[in-house]
């Protein structure tokens, strides 16, 4: 049987490909992977062709058993590797023997870890995607114990073991992140910039894959009580709701909203967010609104 | 394409929105419906490339786009294309009126229940954007006198098919959700809502006009 089946599927295990970005005009967020590039490379390290899904974990890794020979790739979050209960390398192309079982270990940095298989993961799809959406339910829903997902085909080459262990960026208790203003910084008090430069934000336990909530100084509006038209979200939007704690948005985020964004940070701060743990500091390095916003 | 009259549209503002999105504050709803077409019209003749083109109540989200001070500098001189009513059919959809605030609507707006599910259907509305959940409209073309607040406390979970009100929207939920709009109807078959396997999934996209229609059971 050409199918992987999840034994422990951890606090929180989702099947993750490129999203479904275009469709915001509908009301369906971009999900997928929400460390977008260990997601590749993870991929890319099992032989697969850019875009296969696999396995996101949370936190605290997952087990899973193989129905037919497969290679697989632990990337992401460093994590222990196990196969049938002996140790096997994160990073690299590990073979698994039909029945053998993997565990991929909690993160010992970082949040999520990537399980790519030879072949890429089957799931449902929805609208051409086969991630799992928290915000829609688009996509299959988060694995449990004893789920089943159909394995692709296995590849004609395996991939090779590499000679250097996979890149892993490294989280540390502490992320940088580059902080492109507007479109409504105009909402906030002259002072919300040199806030936004001096202030330090912590994540939030209360924290997914649709958006790291922050707690920190408080981001205050020229006037609180005006309301803002619902309007499209970017991807890594910084909104700012009434109580002036922002939430820094990811990949499953609401494709629209009714709180003023004060700034958008750009995809390696949405790769790096998407590893921070509750406790994680966050700064940012604001950047001026380019030249073209100020005219008229 | 459009016979429609030009307008300056000097009204169209451009805000960055990251490094690869401008979001076009346009002023009006009708601003906004008329630069999402003309940005839908130029994405498909191959003069704008854009991931998503998201439409809001007075903008519109151009996200994904490789240099975005090239549209932001093209926006100030843009002609918006006033096109007339679209052509065809409202779509019509049949409903109950027998939400559980629809008693409480009746009394804010100082008529029976009866009156109030005629006033409801008795207006074409249009879908001005999609939010909150895939397949979910807002519809716009309520009367000012007819707009009521959201609920004090929202609900923890609105039926699917649910019909509500909420300021100068009307909506239809395609699932089972919470929500503070005001329940007024139950849409007799909410699943034409929202269909991944139609093209396109949602019933009601952006400049979608419909129709309620009461129906007695």
């Amino acid at each position: 049987m050409s199918h992987i089946e999840i034994l422990r599927a951890g606090v929180l295990t989702t099947c993750q490909d490129a999203g479904r970005p275009g469709w915001g005009h509908l009301a369906v967020p971009p999900s997928g992977a929400a460390d977008h590039p260990s997601w590749r490379l993870a991929n890319q390290l099992a032989g697969n062709p850019t875009g296969a899904c696999a396995l996101e974990t949370t936190l605290n890794g997952a087990t899973v058993k193989a129905h037919r020979n497969v290679t697989v790739v632990v990337g992401g979050a460093p994590c222990a590797v196990t196969v049938d209960g002996r140790p096997e390398s994160w990073g690299q192309p590990v073979k698994l023997q039909a029945g053998s079982v993997l565990d991929a270990g909690p993160a010992e940095v970082g949040v999520r870890s990537y399980l790519a298989f030879s072949g890429g993961l089957h799931p449902k799809s929805s609208l051409g995607s086969h991630s799992t959406c928290l915000l829609s339910g688009l996509g299959p829903a988060p694995l449990k114990d004893g789920d089943t997902i159909p394995l692709g085909p296995s590849l004609a080459h395996p991939p090779l073991p590499t000679q250097w262990p996979a890149p892993w960026a490294g989280i540390g208790e502490e992320i940088v992140m580059k902080l492109h203003l507007g479109p409504r910084l105009e909402w906030f008090r002259p002072e919300a910039v040199a806030e936004l430069t001096r202030g330090v934000w912590t994540v939030s336990e209360h924290s997914n894959r649709i958006g790291l909530r922050l707690e920190g100084p408080e981001l205050k509006r020229v006037n609180p009580g005006a309301e803002l038209p619902s309007e499209g979200i970017a991807a890594g939007a910084l909104q700012v709701p009434p109580n002036g704690q922002p939430i820094l948005f990811g990949a499953d985020h609401p494709t629209t909203g009714g709180y003023p964004v004060v700034g958008v940070v750009g995809p390696e701060a949405r790769a790096a967010g998407a590893q921070a743990r509750p406790g994680t500091r966050i700064r940012f390095v604001p950047i001026p609104m380019p030249h073209w916003s100020k005219r008229g | 394409m459009s016979t429609g009259r030009t307008t300056a549209a000097h009204r169209l503002r451009p805000l960055p929105a990251g490094p690869r999105g401008i979001l076009i504050d346009c002023g009006t709803t009708a601003a906004a419906r008329a630069c999402y077409r003309s940005l839908q019209n130029r994405r498909m003749s191959g003069l704008l490339e854009a991931e998503d083109l998201v439409p809001g109540a007075t903008t519109v989200l151009v996200d994904g786009v490789d240099e975005p001070e090239l549209l932001a500098a093209e926006l100030p001189g843009w002609p918006l294309a006033e096109e007339p009513e679209a052509a065809g059919e409202a779509v019509e959809i049949p409903v109950c009126y027998d939400g559980p605030d629809l008693e409480a609507v009746a009394a804010l707006w100082g008529v029976s229940t009866d009156a109030v599910a005629d006033i409801h259907s008795g207006i074409e509305y249009e879908a001005a954007f999609c939010g909150f959940s895939p397949g979910f409209a807002y519809l716009e073309g309520l009367p000012e006198r007819y707009q009521v607040p959201r609920r004090e406390s929202p609900r923890t979970k609105v039926p699917a098919g649910s019909v509500a009100i909420a300021g100068p929207y009307t909506g239809v939920y395609p699932r089972s959700s919470p929500g503070g709009w005001q329940l007024i109807a139950t849409m007799t078959n909410p699943g034409r809502l929202w269909n991944e396997h139609r093209e396109p999934a949602a019933l009601l996209v952006p400049g979608t006009r419909v129709r309620f229609a009461a129906v007695r059971v």
